[in-house]
């Protein structure tokens, strides 16, 4: 191929999957501002709910309704239309320091729960890890690139936002998202997700969660200045013996791209309700499509052939 | 902390980046255990012993701050040699009288110079006197009572002499070796007995704190209403000052004892009180019986060491702004006019008296009793029983409704026709809606602009109050009854804006204080007993000065040191830090330059530092006092408790607390568990409150094993009115919870998320379960203890209702604060509560199961 036709796929390929480092630029602004995101670091998390309450306030969301779920102190359970920062809550036993646990012997499968739940609990102590969680704002945004109606558009500071006023409640965003973040509105029938607060951005504010969070759990700013400070927060984090810190979402070579909104966790993210390995549904697009395109040369060679050979 | 102040823990999290250790002590593991280095579970109501425990350690391994403590405290005063510890009186200390319930302090006292002066032995006979005033019978016990422990606030008790000292410390009645012996049964073993709390645990606390205090570092403790809630609280509070004092932790950068408050503002409302017996600034209520005259009211307290000396300066400036021109060396400046007590007025015990007909009229300002105290049952009783009630709130609270919705009505205890209360519901401006300011722990007041006109009806409370007060002058105008002299006599002139709200800049001014020539004081040191000053509240003086609001500065901290003088004003005189003065060595020289703060400049000829000086400014370190010197000129150079009448930080208490010079750890009124350490159970002087609505459950009881104790989330606020009426917050915690162990769980057949009724001899409420590892089931020796955990927040009204936590508990109080012990006894069983009558019918059951004596209930605890 030409070198030009093949900058142009390789180009349009960029824009799907893998490391895009000019997320406005790709999505056609001439000069936009540093890409802006947030740097959620759960290590500082007190669980106080601020965030969820601030960004009700000032975006004007319903309430979600009243459950008490049981899930800690979790009465939230996800994102949602409603919900567009949700703290997580685990409580995990804390293992003991010791050497390997000795072997125990199961004996004979059996039917039922086990009995001895009379022992002393948390002898070794408890973790309870929090954490806000809030839409990823993704560099390749699965959401925005099935949206049929263009509701959902990338602004300029690279974040994702879906207008009300364009969305036609057809759906196909809510199973794209790898994390499960947006969602239809049930008695509205419009899909609504996090705006990174725009109407803020543009007025050159802080979004109403990071300005509200008392410790500075959720971290505003230029989304690479925000990845150094990361970075540098998991190494301290490190040097004083918290070994399961870890980033969650940083990294612009995983499946996503990397996210706008990513985290510092303390645990597998499995444990927090958040996927291992999240993908973009558009990532294999170019390969299906070839594919499909084999197959097409396929059968209409095969096609021709008979028609061809049916001649004799 | 991370529950309840959210925002201000924000600090703690700073600290902690900054390589601070936070330990936590808490019966349930929380969200501020989740960001501490350690968590401590400790059974609720045993702190004196957890602290003693660390005292123990600190003076067995001799790692207390020696030199501070030699030079600033008491630790040097040899005691009366009749004084007898608890551990001689197997749980009293010398001078109990078991019939009444109190002690004469009379052996506690110091030992007085070998050789009295003429001087010092009048001052010895007029404290004999007070003393035997003290303890000279119960009407006139209760009612002293009432004033003195309070009538001292924050002045200290008079003590008249500095007494002998040994600075060696080694006399067996030094107040050092009596703390030693003392606190030496605080064993690890014992910690562990008593609170549940392993010797690990207890080092590893110990440990981290001594390694954390002296010359080089300081180490801080935060409590909140886990200690205040007790009928020991005031004890609990005072051994954490004695560990405090050890290491040389008071008065210095990064340490103290921070208190926790419970609602915005309370520390104004005790500073310009709404508390039955002080006055602005912690000037006593005077006494029918004591306090005939103005002369009397002062003279007790006039002249004796420190600032607190010159009380009559402040109550004649206090007098003056209540009663302006009025007020006048001629008529006492107006003192007739002021009210008196002449007993218990606090608040429990007036409930008592609406329920026996003896109170008819009821204001309630932004508070909700029947959610918020103790015993909701009495609270509504009592209110079933009066004339009338004012309620003032954003919400349309329980204690407004509980005529029709409360819990009584179900039962059939009251029928909302024949309560003849009337209630006037008043709504109120939010804090946005109107200007003010609020005075928080810090003893800062930051005011707040208004934001926002109020809605429809609302109004604030000043404009309430204000008009209130006027249209009651209107009603008397020209009457000449002597009677109504004190309202028509007051200086009640206020500008208001076109919608009738004064204005509070206005108010805060008169508050801050003017002087002859009707500008704005300065400093209380310009107050003045002969009427020319006027001031309604000495300890802000200053805030007003210069003619300047000082407390709606806001300099950002990032333009500041850390002490941040400029932003809002802190009372007194914007000191930060109090008693800073032991900051620096006996010598003036700071413990250290890394923790340098005020200190002596002898070029200068006075103290300088980072902060407003807490000391006469110009008084070298090594001046001595004449003999016979009265109030400031009896501060030496080497006193930095300047409040204190000797200077001295107090380890031991020769008076000034009812139930001892010493912490002794009692248990809660209702308990499980035998006290490890004495025969005497529970608080000997504890304040009972005898009704037939306030029974109490007898403890050791099989019928109620568990411990119960409430707390709060950070979802929620307070009784629930400002947070349970909103949805974001509704949403956040929608319903009524218990928290406990998966022993308790089991043991009871407790499900989670299912329901449980919780009761104790006041009634029986129902909750949602939550089985969590972070309530611990506690090994005290062979016993196991488990606690049930109950956020408080709920009531009947609202988006999120249900039953409230504090009908459960028992009306026992401090005998110092009059505040109730929120820790009790319960059971606790699977499924929802009864309703109506069979309600009555279950509790009476328990009642009659634990054995309560049905013509006594109140009785049914432990005897003495």
């Amino acid at each position: 191929m030409s070198s030009a036709r093949s900058s142009g796929l390789s180009t349009w390929a960029r824009s799907l999957w893998g490391r895009l480092d000019e997320v406005a630029t790709d999505a056609g602004y001439a000069e936009p501002p540093p890409r802006k995101g947030f740097f959620t670091d759960t290590s500082v998390c007190i669980g106080c709910k601020a965030c969820e309450v601030a960004c009700k306030e000032w975006n004007e969301v319903p309430d979600d309704g009243y459950l008490l779920t049981g899930m800690s102190y979790d009465n939230t359970q996800a994102l949602g239309a409603s919900t567009w920062r949700h703290v997580a809550f685990i409580e995990k036993p804390v293992e003991p320091a010791s050497a390997q646990p000795p072997p125990v012997d199961l004996g004979m499968p059996a039917v039922g729960a086990p009995t001895d739940q009379a022992a002393a609990s948390g002898e070794g102590g408890i973790r309870w890890l929090m954490s806000s969680d809030v839409c990823k704002h993704c560099t390749h945004a699965a959401c925005l690139d099935v949206c049929p109606t263009g509701a959902l558009f990338r602004t300029e500071f690279g974040t994702v936002v879906v207008q009300p006023d364009v969305c036609n409640g057809c759906g196909y965003c809510v199973p794209a998202c790898p994390y499960g973040v947006i969602d239809v509105r049930e008695d509205d029938g419009r899909a609504f997700k996090c705006t990174l607060c725009y109407d803020r951005l543009k007025d050159g504010r802080t979004p109403a969660c990071a300005q509200a969070c008392p410790t500075e759990s959720i971290q505003y700013g230029d989304l690479d200045e925000l990845r150094e400070r990361a970075a540098a927060r998991v190494e301290e984090l490190h040097g004083r013996g918290v070994d399961a810190a870890r980033l969650y979402g940083a990294d612009p070579e995983d499946g996503v791209g990397g996210d706008g909104a990513f985290f510092l966790l303390l645990d597998e993210p499995e444990v927090y309700g958040l996927p291992p390995d999240p993908v973009v549904t558009t990532r294999d697009l170019g390969s299906i499509w070839k594919h499909v395109g084999y197959a097409a040369a396929g059968l209409l060679a095969l096609g021709i052939g008979s028609s061809l050979g049916g001649r004799s | 902390m991370a529950e309840a102040h959210p925002v201000g823990f924000q600090w703690v999290m700073e600290a902690k980046r900054r390589g601070a250790t936070i330990i936590h002590v808490d019966p349930r593991f929380t969200r501020t255990s989740a960001l501490a280095d350690l968590h401590v579970p400790i059974r609720a109501g045993s702190d004196i012993a957890f602290l003693g425990g660390v005292i123990n350690h600190v003076l067995s391994n001799d790692l207390y701050f020696h030199d501070y403590v030699v030079a600033y405290t008491n630790a040097a005063n040899l005691i009366d040699e009749d004084f007898r510890d608890t551990d001689d009186l197997d749980g009293v200390f010398s001078g109990y009288d078991p019939e009444e319930h109190h002690y004469d302090p009379i052996t506690w006292r110091y030992q007085s110079p070998a050789e009295p002066t003429e001087e010092e032995r009048r001052l010895a006979d007029e404290l004999e006197d007070e003393e035997r005033r003290q303890s000279a019978g119960q009407a006139q016990q209760e009612s002293h009572q009432a004033a003195h422990s309070e009538s001292h606030g924050s002045g200290g008790a008079p003590v008249n002499w500095k007494g002998r000292r040994d600075e060696s410390l080694q006399d067996p009645h030094c107040v050092f070796q009596i703390l030693k012996r003392h606190f030496a049964r605080y064993t690890p073993q014992l910690v562990e007995e008593t609170c549940g709390i392993s010797p690990e645990q207890l080092r590893a606390v110990a440990e981290a704190l001594t390694s954390n205090s002296g010359r080089e570092r300081t180490s801080a403790f935060a409590y909140a209403v886990g200690w205040t809630h007790h009928s020991v609280g005031a004890q609990m509070i005072r051994t954490a000052s004695i560990l405090q004092l050890l290491l040389g932790n008071i008065g210095r950068p990064g340490g103290g004892i921070l208190a926790l408050r419970g609602h915005a503002s309370i520390q104004g409302s005790t500073d310009i009180p709404t508390l039955f017996n002080i006055l602005p600034g912690y000037l006593p209520m005077p006494h029918a019986a004591l306090h005939r005259s103005l002369e009397e009211w002062v003279v007790d307290d006039e002249g004796k060491a420190g600032f607190w000396g010159n009380i009559r300066s402040y109550a004649v400036s206090l007098l003056k702004a209540y009663w302006g021109e009025a007020a006048t060396a001629e008529n006492d400046f107006c003192f007739d006019y002021l009210p008196r007590l002449t007993g218990d007025h606090s608040t429990y015990a007036t409930v008592k008296a609406m329920i026996e007909g003896r109170c008819k009229g009821y204001f309630l300002v932004g508070e909700n009793p029947t959610v918020g105290s103790a015993n909701g049952k009495m609270q509504r009783l009592g209110m079933a029983n009066l004339d009338w009630l004012v309620v003032r709130d954003l919400q349309m609270i329980e204690s407004a409704t509980f005529w029709k919705d409360g819990p009584e009505i179900e039962t059939g205890e009251l029928a909302t026709e024949q309560i003849a209360t009337e209630v006037f519901f008043l709504p109120a401006a939010s804090h946005v809606e109107k200007a003010g300011s609020f005075t928080q722990t810090q003893r800062m007041l930051q005011w707040r602009d208004k934001a926002v006109d109020p809605p429809g009806d609302c109004r604030s409370d000043l404009q309430f109050y204000y008009e209130l007060g006027q249209r009651i002058r209107a009603k008397l105008a020209g009457s000449t009854d002597e009677m109504d002299r004190p309202l028509l006599d007051l200086a009640w002139e206020y500008p208001v804006d076109e919608a009738g709200e004064p204005d509070g800049q206005a108010v805060l001014r008169e508050i801050n204080g003017t002087g002859p020539d009707g500008a704005a004081l300065s400093s209380y040191t310009e107050l003045k007993p002969d009427g020319s000053t006027s001031c309604g509240c000495w300890i802000y003086c200053g805030v007003y000065a210069d003619e300047v609001n000082q407390a709606r500065r806001r300099k950002p901290h990032w333009e500041q040191d850390e002490v941040a003088a400029e932003w809002g004003w802190v009372w007194p005189a914007n000191r930060r830090i109090l008693y800073n003065r032991a900051s620096a060595a006996p010598d003036g020289t700071p413990w250290s330059e890394r923790k340098k703060y005020v200190w002596w400049d002898p070029e200068a000829g006075k103290w300088t530092g980072r902060d407003v000086p807490d000391f006469v400014v110009d008084r070298a370190p090594d001046f001595v006092p004449e003999q016979g010197a009265k109030g400031p000129d009896a501060i030496g150079g080497r006193d930095p408790f300047i409040m204190q009448t000797d200077g001295k930080a107090w380890l031991f208490a020769p008076l000034g607390l009812a139930d001892g010079p010493l912490p002794a750890h009692y248990e809660p009124p209702e308990s499980p568990v035998h006290n490890p350490l004495y025969a005497q159970q529970n608080n000997p002087t504890r304040r009972r409150l005898v009704d037939p609505t306030n029974p109490i459950n007898p403890s050791w009881s099989e019928v109620f094993p568990y411990v119960f104790t409430s707390y709060r989330l950070t979802e929620h606020h307070t009784a629930g009115g400002m947070s349970r009426t909103l949805p974001y917050l509704t949403e956040l915690q929608p319903e009524p919870f218990c928290e406990i162990s998966p022993r308790l769980a089991a043991e009871r057949g407790l499900e989670h998320l299912g329901w449980a009724t919780i009761v104790t001899a006041r009634t029986a409420i129902e909750a949602r379960v939550i089985v969590t590892d972070r309530v611990r089931s506690l090994r005290l020796g062979d016993q196991w203890v488990e606690q049930v955990g109950l956020p408080y927040h709920w009531g009947p009204n609202g988006l999120s209702r249900g039953d409230s936590p504090n009908d459960l508990v028992n009306i026992t109080m401090d005998p110092n604060v009059y505040i109730q012990d929120k820790v009790g006894t319960c059971d606790i069983r699977p499924g929802r509560r009864p309703r109506g009558q069979a309600l009555l019918a279950y509790v009476a059951d328990y009642r009659r199961r634990a054995g309560l004596d049905p013509t006594n209930p109140s009785e049914g605890g432990v005897q003495g």
